[in-house]
């Protein structure tokens, strides 16, 4: 991340000096800041509602439950998580609010499964392999209704909008798949984590 | 249109029915709601703050990049290359920028739609691909970012590698319906 991130700024300003735009790079700065602050607003109030929503399925043992019904599939995914843990019946949730088109409600659900994940990793720096295939997962962006682009089509008067729901489904379901595959070959090649020094009280 | 009429109906009862569920379940397990959800609501302010640095980090260096007008020469290179294998040149900003920023997607995508005919095999591969898209540097920034992973190992790798996949497949995809 380190390298990438020195990248992208390296590359902005390098293509801003050469196309002439070194003005407008410098403002995006103070745009993107402000950008930053006002998604993190929104999402303060989203993540406040679905973190208690979630603290009441937790609660009632729905998380529980949907566990116990994974268990097999969550083996198979998450070896790392103890059986039985809820931090599966969290990536469900967060899994099913994905594929039903319920973004806000996804990210809090993902990271409450992060939560759980992040009490078990043995350094609270890095990401655990678990953590990097719950990331998989969620980048691959596996949809059962796409509902945005579908209602930007229909405004456009496209003649039949959703038609693309087909299609986009084999696509996510086929990249959901070969994310965590390919996470689980980057798995073995990377090197595997370890054990902080630094003692956490978690 | 029936296939209208579920997808309309799925996206106005998921939320509700969700919510309901949780609420009437914890209700007749004798939970108490209501401080429950006070308990729970609170990290939230915790984690959203927590997520700031990553967040001012990564948007920065992407805003910054937009604006340098980078994604644009990369496609102009790119474009050449890509006529070859019957890849619609208009599409590929948008192949670009939807690993980097939503809005930035968003807006080359009803771009794509504006300038094409909407019921155009071009507009279509943008929608299949729009639709099958995943802002793979938000998800890590704000997932990492709450629990304080500094170091992403594979993960975003692997999150670039699926996004190929995804415009691949898009492409492939969408010939095969519409083209």
């Amino acid at each position: 991340m380190n390298y990438i991130w020195y990248f992208l700024i390296v590359i902005s300003i390098i293509f801003g000096a050469i196309n002439g735009r070194l003005n407008e790079v410098a403002n995006a700065v103070f745009s993107g800041t402000e950008l930053a602050v006002k998604i993190v607003l929104t999402l303060l109030g989203i993540m406040t509602f679905w973190l208690g929503i979630m603290k009441i399925a937790e609660k009632s043992g729905i998380v529980e439950i949907l566990s116990k019904i994974l268990k097999p599939a969550a083996k198979l995914i998450f070896p790392e998580i103890p059986k039985d843990s809820p931090i599966i019946g969290d990536v469900a949730m967060n899994f099913s609010a994905n594929a039903l088109g319920l973004a806000n409600a996804a990210t809090p659900m993902g990271i409450k499964a992060m939560e759980g994940m992040q009490k078990i990793n043995i350094d609270k720096e890095s990401a655990s392999n678990s953590m990097c295939t719950l990331l998989a997962m969620n980048t691959a962006g596996f949809q059962l209704i796409p509902a945005s682009v579908i209602a930007i089509l229909a405004a456009a008067g496209a003649e039949n909008p959703t038609e693309i729901i087909f299609p986009v489904l084999i696509v996510t379901s086929f990249s959901f798949i070969c994310a965590i595959i390919i996470s689980k070959i980057f798995q073995k090649i990377f090197p595997p984590q370890k054990p902080s020094e630094v003692n956490y009280d978690n | 249109m029936i296939i209208k009429e579920i997808v309309n109906l799925i996206s106005l009862w998921a939320l509700p029915l969700i919510i309901l569920f949780i609420l009437t379940f914890a209700i007749i397990r004798k939970i108490p709601v209501y401080e429950a959800f006070i308990e729970g609501a609170k990290d939230g302010i915790k984690v959203s703050f927590n997520i700031i640095p990553y967040l001012v980090a990564i948007i920065v260096a992407v805003s910054m990049l937009r604006a340098s007008g980078a994604i644009e020469a990369l496609s102009g290179i790119m474009s050449g290359l890509l006529v070859k294998i019957r890849f619609p040149s208009d599409i590929l900003p948008l192949a670009i920028v939807r690993s980097l920023s939503g809005s930035a997607a968003l807006g080359v995508f009803s771009d794509i739609v504006s300038n094409n005919d909407i019921n155009s095999y071009t507009s279509k591969l943008a929608a299949v691909m729009m639709g099958s898209s995943e802002t793979t540097f938000y998800v890590l920034t704000v997932y990492f970012g709450a629990v304080g992973i500094k170091k992403y190992r594979y993960a975003l790798l692997t999150g670039l590698f699926a996004d190929f996949i995804g415009i691949v497949m898009s492409v492939i995809v969408a010939g095969f319906f519409f083209g």
